[in-house]
């Protein structure tokens, strides 16, 4: 059986590594190119140590990008706004990776993201998130994969929307890692200056929050930390309901959402050590940990903590466009996404 | 084998074995720690929670 050839626009970063990984380790992929300017005809395996042994294959320029079934477009915002047209002529599925297309409303599109040259494909993308979207993504032939931090905020908060238990205004502490930062370098990111740090460097607002905001139609307001992690990040969402509430409304209420999903684990143990959602139990899958506390104040109204866990590169990213397309194209959804993580780590 | 609610999480508690009365078990949802009140109806309660150092 022939397989389908995918290939990757801006392979050379962090999130174009790992796509690569994906695609060698996918039973039905095959690496057709990996696009980077600055790599320009270096191998792969060069800039992703980890894919030595696994390809010989070796950057090119974008302009020689040829006809593939499948691409994955992991360059920085902006660049599929002003490309796409282009890059549709291409493949038969585009999976976007940056936030271009991601919010369907155009004036918010360029509220958070600037000009925007092709609001009117705005509407023909799917959201990337199967846990919402899944219905929508079967056939798609343009997807938007969600953010990191959105992807982590929408799930955490979604069971709470689907059933109706909190007012609408929530607060999200989001804690990310390094990689989140992207392959370039700069002053913040020097060692020396960022290393253990615990540093607000989105205090009161992210884009991510569009994202969060048009899935769930609350109102989120989140402030970001960049602490010391490589991979992962963390989000804790603070959230009030008018109505008394029990534990065993949220266990019933995430259940109810998650319990026929493959990549989301409700995660909530009255025993051991990893009793709440915890990044680096999800490094290098595809996983989301989600979970819960109540916090029945007695005087009125409940607050709810939600949690939610999960590799930015992965399901914050690469991991969670393969899921798209294995929905879009009809494969199996776990396939080449299942990798359990390791312990300890 | 017959099957409870857990208590604290309302999971779907099956033994895999014949338990007895006083046994501890474990719910595989929420990893409370249940005593078995009653084996045949199957009666499940929280064990009480030993404190425990979990890493802070």
């Amino acid at each position: 059986m022939a397989m389908t050839r995918a290939s990757v626009v801006g392979g050379s970063g962090y999130t174009g590594g790992e796509l690569l990984r994906l695609i060698e380790g996918h039973p039905e992929l095959e690496l057709g190119q990996a696009t980077s300017r600055s790599k320009e005809r270096r191998t792969v395996a060069n800039t992703h140590p980890n894919l030595r042994g696994a390809t010989d294959e070796r950057f090119v320029h974008p302009d020689d990008l040829e006809p593939t079934d499948v691409l994955f477009t992991a360059t920085p915002h902006g660049y599929t706004k002003e490309q796409l047209p282009e890059l549709q002529e291409l493949a038969d599925v585009v999976v976007d990776l940056s936030g271009d297309y991601r919010l369907d409303d155009p004036a918010a599109a360029e509220e958070w993201y600037g000009e925007h040259p092709n609001t009117e494909l705005l509407e023909e993308f799917v959201y990337g998130v199967p846990e919402l979207h899944r219905e929508e993504m079967k056939d798609a032939e343009l997807i938007a994969s969600a953010g990191c931090n959105a992807t982590a905020g929408i799930l955490a908060l979604h069971p709470l929307v689907e059933h109706d238990l909190v007012d609408p205004r929530v607060v999200l502490d989001v804690k990310t890692s390094s990689s989140a930062g992207g392959a370039a370098a700069s002053t913040a990111s020097h060692h020396a200056e960022r290393s253990r740090v615990v540093r607000p460097y989105a205090p009161t607002s992210h884009r991510h929050q569009a994202e969060i905001e048009q899935e769930t139609n609350l109102d989120v307001d989140i402030t970001v930390h960049a602490i010391e992690m490589v991979r992962g990040l963390s989000v804790t969402a603070h959230s009030y309901a008018s109505d008394s509430l029990e534990e065993k409304d949220l266990y019933k209420a995430y259940r109810g959402t998650y319990g026929d999903e493959p990549f989301v684990r409700v995660v909530k143990s009255r025993r051991g050590s990893y009793r709440y959602p915890e990044p680096k139990v999800t490094e290098g899958t595809n996983y989301a940990d989600v979970g819960f506390a109540v916090d029945d104040t007695g005087d009125g109204f409940t607050r709810v903590v939600s949690f939610s866990a999960l590799d930015n590169m992965m399901k914050g990213a690469a991991g969670q466009a393969v899921q798209c397309m294995n929905i879009a194209l009809g494969f199996p959804e776990t396939a080449g996404l299942e990798f359990q993580g390791m312990h300890p780590v | 084998m017959s099957t409870a609610e857990c208590p604290v999480c309302d999971a779907e508690v099956e033994p895999a074995w014949e338990v007895e009365r006083g046994e501890i078990i474990d719910c595989g949802d929420c990893g409370a720690e249940l005593e078995v009140m009653d084996a045949d109806p199957l009666d499940l309660e929280e064990a009480p929670e030993l404190e425990e150092d979990w890493g802070e």
